[in-house]
């Protein structure tokens, strides 16, 4: 398929980076004339959305010696995307990012392979993300970011001097942008502060009190969130509002309107409308590049070792001049999601839908609708309904007979839980111990037990 | 603006509106050299929809373009980059007139300097010296901006150069409001002596806005001080005591907004050191040859030096704050009037000074003046030094100080090397380290270059670190994808914010630094 003639000298630069020692770089790089191919044939990456950052981030690996690239969306490509998403065409509108984006790539760079996973990052299951040695995020939420954070930590162990085990670490680089300013970091299960240890970077968006749309509006935004908020609901029984439904966002602006004018209020506009609902976040193709190379580069050195890594959070800001800061965070060391795990002692006698209970109760857990995972085989799932049918047996039976009779290990749970007054999707990684068993006494390390 | 563009456009139009579109719409964009770094500039600006781009390359496409170059496949091999290059990026928006020009850069600089005058901007990548001040010299002459763009291994660099960018819409990140409580005017005072204080009605109480909570409160300390207004860290906590002191109880958030807000009361007066440097710039001088820009800052000199008693013009905006509506819409009406009036003053100083410098009075539009005045205070001017002079003669004491600090270590080093090269690549007609072979005796010629070029420069302190001119060497001159990708972003950013003239572009060198990303904006 490759044209001999192409591949012939086509990795000169890489190569200079790779084949050569060099003085300033990281820890165990072995340069070698093959160290490319060796990247490209044995490292798994998997790129989290094919967004503005995504399609950057496909390209920039497919061009840094990557060879193996899984990517995840579940969204489709729509009009307003093709000002910064470059691979999406306008006869693109409305088919799957993760698919176009990876045919793209494909068709441009050859020898890279592409495979794209149309659907929620909750849809795959562990063993799906266990299976790459590098995971890029390139998305716009918190609560995404926060899932796939605790699904690459829920792997790590540690050895029983609470060193993190090095096979056991998902590297993960995450970048995120907003308008001239982004941020780009590493993250080492372990070693660096994971996406929770510091979550304060993002605070949760201010909303506006209830009573301040009811009865003292005061700002454009004001009326459209009454209209969206508050009188949708009067006015529609029972029909849920639809952002993406052009005539229920036309209602809400004509309400706005309506209301502004009552009021005295200037500034509701459509696009202000669209803007407020839909908590819409400028971005431009410009500063996705420079955050997406960023990242692109950090996993480059982080499976090549042919530079140092960032350490570990950079922030870019270019609305006055172009200024990079580059912040050294430390872990949290009680954190519920990169530490050792969340420690339950329990009886023998505990069955499994006992256990289950138990995760809704646990003050730092809350946790509801717990599936269960044990060493990858899924002990119970809700669902999807087959799942939940084959494994629905498993509840009246004893956990410690479930886990082998283990005295203590380390177990997998997801589920939903609330925070910030919204439902998101979480995983936990736990460490049994059970009472009573000989070698179960309730010291802190588990890891080497298994 | 077409409903279609519109939508494709959104989420760049909430940062720079119609009219920073428009201004991306009309200008034309001149690229040299489209590897990657270029080429990757140029695809965020079609992205964005500029006007036109034309690409001036003269080399045909070699396999190793296909290690970096996205915009270019095997198909490509052989056939001129410039042409492959155009022809991708016009596939990304057709909207944008994409032109090539398939002619070597450095004999278009040596032959055709006219050719560049036809341009708004020139993005100039992987340029030696040599061509670059060349290139410098025509662009500053032509009154074309330049912006450099430079990958090289793991560093990099974006420099602009033109003579002077003013911004009006600098839109800084935070910036304190003006709403005068330390100066209120007849009209506001007013208003707030409208509203009682101690009104019974809780819901009255608890939504009356801190505006006026703040100029009643003020007035009555000064009352009781000799008519000063709390100056000392002691009399300002009195005076949130004495704001405290009306709440009627500890959860009504409008007190609470005016506590958080009550040093705006005693915010010194007049304007800022930045803003004192502007109007006093030479440039204030205005004549029938100056920009517009200067001529209003010679009416702002003016308005603050008489009308403004030491104020620039009022904004007219005010913040969401707690209130009932028709407070808070009468208070807008009031700040609204004054920046209106204040508006008017300055047109007729505008109009003046136009008919004094013999141009048309009105040759200044009112939307200009008045966006102005909005913007009076975050007014920015940046001036770049041409390059020349900067390689000749750099600013010492800055030089010397990132030399001997840590945190521009690796920034200001590679800033030396990447001049190093270009002498290098003078003297041996190619970069250190291409060789496998030679790698080590290039490091020792890079190593004297460097040397020398710093005692050029009238510096002879500490040697740079033989550690970062063994990895310029082992760079080998390698345009590696990410690297470009980020130097071209960067380029494009600074490009949109010089040609939409909002925010405040790149003043000095930024030098990118791939190892620890400690990146830096050197002022040489």
């Amino acid at each position: 398929m490759a044209n001999p003639l192409a591949q012939q000298g086509r990795w000169r630069d890489l190569d200079k980076l790779l084949a050569r020692p060099g003085n300033i770089v990281g820890h165990g790089f072995e340069h070698s004339p093959t160290l490319r191919e060796e990247i490209g044939e044995f490292v798994r990456v998997l790129v989290v959305g094919a967004g503005g950052l995504g399609c950057e981030l496909l390209k920039d690996l497919a061009l840094s010696g990557f060879k193996n690239i899984d990517v995840i969306d579940m969204d489709t490509i729509e009009v307003s995307n093709l000002n910064r998403q470059f691979l999406f065409r306008l006869q693109d509108v409305g088919k799957s990012k993760a698919e176009v984006a990876a045919k793209r790539v494909m068709e441009r760079v050859s020898g890279v392979n592409i495979v794209p996973h149309f659907c929620r990052i909750e849809d795959k299951d562990l063993e799906f993300y266990n299976d790459f040695n590098i995971i890029v995020l390139g998305l716009d939420s918190i609560e995404a970011r926060s899932y796939i954070n605790s699904v690459a930590c829920s792997f790590l162990e540690y050895d029983c001097d609470d060193k993190p085990i090095p096979e056991t670490v998902k590297p993960m680089v995450d970048g995120g942008t907003e308008g001239f300013k982004g941020h780009a970091r590493v993250i080492l299960p372990g070693t660096t502060p994971c996406f929770e240890c510091n979550i304060w970077l993002f605070p949760p968006q201010v909303k506006f009190p209830l009573c301040t749309l009811a009865e003292t509006p005061r700002t454009a935004a004001h009326c459209i969130e009454y209209a969206h908020l508050i009188k949708w609901d009067e006015v529609h029984n029972g029909k849920a509002f639809d952002a993406d439904d052009p005539e229920h966002m036309l209602w809400v602006y004509s309400e706005a309107l309506k209301r502004a004018e009552l009021f005295g209020i200037a500034g509701v506009t459509y696009s202000l409308t669209q803007g407020v609902v839909k908590n819409i976040i400028p971005a431009i193709a410009s500063t996705n590049a420079i955050i997406s190379a960023a990242c692109a580069l950090e996993a480059l050195k982080i499976v090549s070792g042919c530079s140092k890594t960032l350490s570990n959070y950079l922030t870019y800001n270019g609305l006055e001049g172009t200024h990079i800061k580059v912040t050294d965070f430390v872990r949290d060391m009680d954190c519920l999601v990169c530490g050792p795990g969340t420690l339950i002692e329990l009886d023998t006698s505990v069955t499994l839908s006992q256990f289950i209970e138990l995760l809704g109760e646990h003050p730092n857990l809350h946790l509801l609708k717990p599936s269960v995972t044990y060493r990858g085989n899924n002990l119970y799932m809700q669902s999807p309904p087959i799942l939940e049918e084959m494994t629905r047996s498993n509840l009246h039976l004893l956990l410690f007979d479930l886990m082998g009779k283990v005295p203590k290990d380390t177990i997998h749970v997801s589920g939903t839980t609330e925070k910030n007054g919204k439902k998101t999707s979480c995983l936990r990684k736990l460490r049994v111990v059970f009472k009573r068993v000989v070698g179960g006494s309730t010291d802190m390390d588990i890891a080497g037990s298994s | 603006m077409a409903a279609e563009s519109k939508t494709k456009y959104d989420r760049q139009l909430r940062i720079w509106g119609e009219q920073g579109q428009a201004a991306l719409e009309k200008a034309s964009i001149c690229l040299l050299n489209c590897g990657p770094t270029g080429s990757e500039a140029l695809k965020n600006l079609v992205l964005g929809g500029i006007g036109s781009i034309t690409v001036v390359d003269g080399s045909k496409v070699e396999a190793y373009d296909l290690g970096n170059n996205f915009m270019l496949d095997e198909e490509s091999l052989g056939q001129a980059k410039a042409k492959c290059v155009c022809s991708f990026l016009q596939e990304l928006n057709d909207a944008v007139k994409a032109k090539f020009v398939e002619e070597s850069p450095d004999t278009l600089i040596e032959t055709n300097p006219s050719f560049f005058a036809q341009f708004t901007l020139v993005i100039a990548t992987q340029l030696l010296e040599n061509s670059l001040l060349k290139l410098d010299k025509i662009c500053r002459h032509a009154n074309v901006i330049l912006v450099v763009a430079r990958s090289y291994g793991l560093t990099g660099l974006v420099r602009i150069s033109l003579k002077e960018h003013n911004v009006i819409e600098s839109k800084p990140d935070h910036f304190l409001d003006d709403l005068r409580l330390h100066k209120p005017w007849p009209e506001l005072k007013q208003f707030a002596k409208t509203i009682d204080l101690s009104v019974t009605d809780s819901v009255v109480h608890k939504h009356t806005p801190y505006i006026v909570i703040l100029i009643r409160l003020a007035e009555k300390w000064a009352d009781a001080h000799d008519g000063c207004l709390p100056s000392t860290r002691q009399e300002k906590k009195e005076f949130k005591d004495l704001i405290k002191a009306h709440m009627l109880n500890l959860d009504e958030e409008n007190y609470k907004e005016a506590i958080e807000a009550s040093f705006k009361v005693s915010t010194p007066r007049g304007i800022s050191s930045h803003l004192c440097q502007i109007i006093n710039d030479a440039a204030v001088q205005v004549d029938s040859t100056s920009p517009d820009f200067w001529v209003l800052v010679a009416a702002l000199k003016e308005f603050i030096e008489n009308e403004g008693g030491g104020e620039p013009p009022l904004e007219g905006s005010i913040p969401d704050m707690t209130s009932l509506t028709e407070y808070y819409v009468s208070l807008q009406k009031i700040y609204q009037a004054k920046a209106e009036s204040d508006f008017l003053v300055m047109e007729q100083r505008v109009r003046n000074i136009l008919k004094r410098i013999g141009r048309d009075p009105d040759a200044i539009t009112k939307a200009y003046i008045k966006n102005f005045c909005r913007n009076a205070r975050k007014i920015t001017v940046c001036r770049y030094r041409n390059i020349e002079d900067e390689f000749s003669i750099p600013i010492l004491p800055e030089l010397q100080k990132y030399l001997t600090d840590e945190d521009y270590n690796f920034a200001v080093g590679f800033y030396i090397l990447l001049r190093a090269v270009d002498r290098f690549a003078a003297n041996y007609n190619r970069f250190p380290g291409i060789f496998d072979g030679e790698v080590d005796e290039d490091i020792s010629r890079l190593k004297t270059i460097a040397v020398g070029l710093l005692s050029d420069l009238g510096f002879h302190g500490p040697a740079l670190s033989e550690d970062l001119i063994n990895e310029m060497c082992r760079f080998g001159g390698a345009e590696l994808h990410a690297v470009a990708a980020f130097i071209g972003g960067v380029a494009s950013q600074e490009v949109i914010k010089l040609v939409t003239k909002q925010f405040v572009p790149l003043t000095g060198t930024f030098i990118f630094n791939g190892i620890d990303q400690k990146s830096q904006a050197l002022a040489l």
